[in-house]
């Protein structure tokens, strides 16, 4: 008996940490069964941290108003996506759930989204939902998402600065040279006492470099995968010449010292602080930001010139395990009504899911918000099956090469990319 | 008649014992057969998230190899575990020897040491993270780049994992020390005995099984070490701390690889078996 101890317990241990991993999902809302047909009913969503602000905004109005009501569980960001995969494994998915735009082909691909093709073609303004977020959620010709949240990357500067260290601070840049230029007077003349910062981005982080610097490569005129996803391009130009202009900013010293070990928690904190001139932010941060910090906003461009910005944020649907679709719709349409859309959304300076909305009593408040609704049909949002393990995963191939080409030699990309197509097909 | 009551007496034993055991065997049943008979099975198939598992074998044993990442992880693993076993050990031994006897403070030292032992190991690896962070943490003055080269961040990582269980490991070779006689040190101090001599020739022979059950727990738990590299270091810096475990998560979660994942815990189990019944023989010693 003593001799299989240590076995046993190894053995245990082991299987202790795998029924923790697969019982993830079981502490979450499962579908609840429909009550009677005239009762109201309870719905359960998911949705994750970095659009928690949206989502409660929604739901909180939703239920004020109906009988009906959804009770919205918020997963932090970077474990959203295991959840997700632990939750459908044991079948324990809830009724509604938002999802990161990019994830979407995957998830409708692995059947966990519920077809609501029909109901979406009943919608009367069907054709202004936000371009990208729709052909993202259409697989095999079928319609399984609403767009629900829209983040686009834009470059923001800090005018403040701008004044301080001699620019024009009404200019901001319209090429990514003239990025580069401005950034590094801002550190030359102000980066001494090493607080503030030319520019800053997330160089430990796969999802943050997708975010800010591919708009370059599409205003540039580029691409950075073909149609489908099946194949990279980040080893040729335009990504190329993005890369060697970002790596200059980082040999410099213009690029805030924690430039390359940053992970993605904390990447958008630096400018909100004052210590950045010039930098790639989500849209959706303008509305947190300092009262009384003085911030430009203008698209992102390429090399040369040419506007452009990632279409990202999250799309909506039903899950394919529910028992309670029509309540769940009833959510999802409301979500996208021009009620919901202007009066929170609008009201709050969001992006909006809309395009037809784009001009609402809130918008002209504020130019910014005008300049980033009309960016939602110039950006793009690149389509792969793969995305997420090739693109955001830490250990995917994507963040290897990115800091390759920014930190390191740029001469091994081509070998790298092999490993991106790999993982793109695999 | 004698045989007769024996042998009902003994029946009535068995049931009894039956009985008692049920419990027991009814939890590992549950929390450890059934898990382990499903990832047996889903090793074999290919299993999508939803929808029903096709019969694939021998594929996700086949591929194995074939993925860089988890070959670098094997390697990473083990020379983590060499590391993390002999520094662990000898803090520990450290610790244990210092607050032995019964002196006065030595109750504030014990406690002190082993406390960092009972912060969840993930709330513990998110202080180091939050600490050590150049930006917001208290060190960033120092200008050392704690997880940004791969050797800083295994040697960070190590930091974090020595504060955590060298306090743990302490407690368990205390219980050992204080298991061994006082007279065999009194009689060793008659005979003349130099301080060296005593704990070579009498505290670590008789601390062994101690030291073999400290052994097998660290050796383990940093074969399966997860937590501290996932939130920690997340892998990086360029995937230089990814652990086996870690790559089992992410074929699973982030793959959508079940049956892939399935297969690298198999193997990932049947190698922990084997160690530590290689670990246990060598340990016991001569009988």
């Amino acid at each position: 008996m003593s001799k299989r101890l240590p076995a046993i317990t190894a053995a245990a241990l082991l299987a202790v940490t795998l029924a923790a991993c697969g019982s993830g999902g079981s502490t979450g809302q499962s579908a609840q069964p429909a009550q009677s047909a005239s009762g109201p009913v309870t719905v359960t969503m998911w949705t994750r941290a970095a659009t928690q602000t949206q989502s409660q905004r929604l739901v909180d109005a939703y239920n004020a108003s109906h009988k009906n009501q959804v009770k919205l569980t918020v997963i932090p960001t970077d474990n959203y996506q295991p959840r997700i995969a632990a939750a459908a494994g044991a079948k324990q998915l809830p009724d509604i759930f938002a999802a990161d735009v990019i994830f979407v082909p995957n998830y409708t691909s692995q059947g966990l989204f519920l077809d609501i093709t029909d109901r979406i073609n009943k919608l009367p303004f069907k054709d202004s939902l936000a371009p990208s977020h729709m052909r993202l959620g259409t697989y095999e010709g079928k319609l399984y998402t609403l767009p629900h949240t829209l983040d686009l990357s834009v470059w923001f500067w800090n005018k403040d600065l701008y004044k301080k260290a001699g620019l024009d601070p009404e200019k901001g840049p319209t090429t990514l040279k003239e990025f580069a230029e401005q950034a590094t007077a801002i550190q030359d003349k102000l980066g001494k006492d090493g607080k503030v910062h030319g520019t800053f981005f997330g160089g430990n982080c796969g999802g943050c470099y997708v975010f800010t610097f591919w708009p370059s490569v599409w205003a540039a005129g580029g691409q950075v995968m073909n149609q489908d996803g099946t194949e990279s391009l980040v080893d040729k130009p335009p990504m190329t010449d993005v890369f060697a202009i970002y790596k200059t900013l980082y040999d410099k010293g213009v690029s805030g010292p924690t430039t390359k070990e940053e992970q993605g928690p904390t990447w958008t904190g630096f400018f909100p602080k004052g210590e950045i001139g010039v930098m790639p932010m989500p849209s959706t941060t303008l509305g947190l930001m300092p009262k009384g910090m003085d911030i430009g906003v203008t698209p992102i461009a390429g090399p040369d010139g040419g506007e452009s910005t990632f279409v990202g944020g999250d799309s909506i649907g039903i899950s394919s395990t529910t028992k309670n679709a029509d309540a769940a719709w009833d959510f999802l349409s409301w979500t996208v009504s021009d009620e919901a859309q202007v009066e929170i959304m609008a009201k709050n300076k969001d992006v909006l899911a809309r395009t037809d909305l784009a001009n609402n009593k809130y918008s002209a408040e504020d130019p910014r918000v005008v300049l980033i609704n009309s960016l939602v049909g110039k950006g793009q949002t690149p389509y792969a099956l793969k995305f997420g393990q090739t693109f955001n995963d830490p250990q995917g191939p994507w963040l290897r090469l990115a800091r390759e080409a920014v930190f390191g030699d740029p001469a091994k990309l081509t070998q790298l990319n092999e490993a991106v197509n790999q993982s793109l097909t695999q | 008649m004698t045989h007769a009551l024996n042998s009902r007496g003994s029946r009535r034993r068995q049931l009894a014992g039956m009985l008692y055991a049920t419990p027991t065997a009814v939890i590992v049943g549950a929390l450890f057969i059934a898990p382990l008979v499903l990832v047996v099975i889903m090793s074999l198939n290919k299993w999508p998230l939803l929808g029903s598992p096709t019969f694939n074998f021998p594929k996700n044993y086949q591929k194995i190899t074939d993925d860089p990442l988890f070959m670098d992880a094997v390697w990473f693993t083990l020379k983590y575990t060499a590391i993390i076993t002999v520094l662990l050990s000898a803090l520990a031994l450290g610790l244990a020897l210092l607050v032995q006897d019964r002196r006065p403070g030595v109750g504030f030292f014990r406690t002190a040491f082993f406390l960092p032992g009972a912060v969840g190991f993930a709330a513990a690896a998110l202080l180091f993270y939050g600490m050590l962070n150049n930006d917001f943490g208290p060190f960033g003055f120092l200008h050392v780049n704690w997880i940004g080269t791969p050797d800083m961040a295994l040697f960070s990582t190590i930091l974090l994992v020595l504060w955590r269980f060298a306090g743990f490991n302490m407690l368990i070779l205390l219980t050992g020390l204080q298991s061994i006689p006082v007279d065999v040190y009194e009689a060793a101090r008659t005979d003349g005995a130099s301080r060296w001599q005593v704990f070579y020739r009498i505290t670590l022979p008789l601390l062994r099984p101690t030291i073999a059950l400290m052994l097998i727990l660290s050796i383990t738990g940093s074969l399966l070490a997860f937590d501290q590299f996932f939130i920690f270091t997340n892998g990086g810096p360029d995937n230089s701390t990814v652990s086996m475990v870690m790559v089992v998560y992410r074929n699973a979660f982030f793959r959508f690889d079940l049956g892939g994942a399935a297969a690298l815990s198999m193997v990932l189990l049947i190698v922990l078996v084997a160690l530590n019944a290689v670990q246990l023989r060598i340990l016991r010693g001569p009988r």
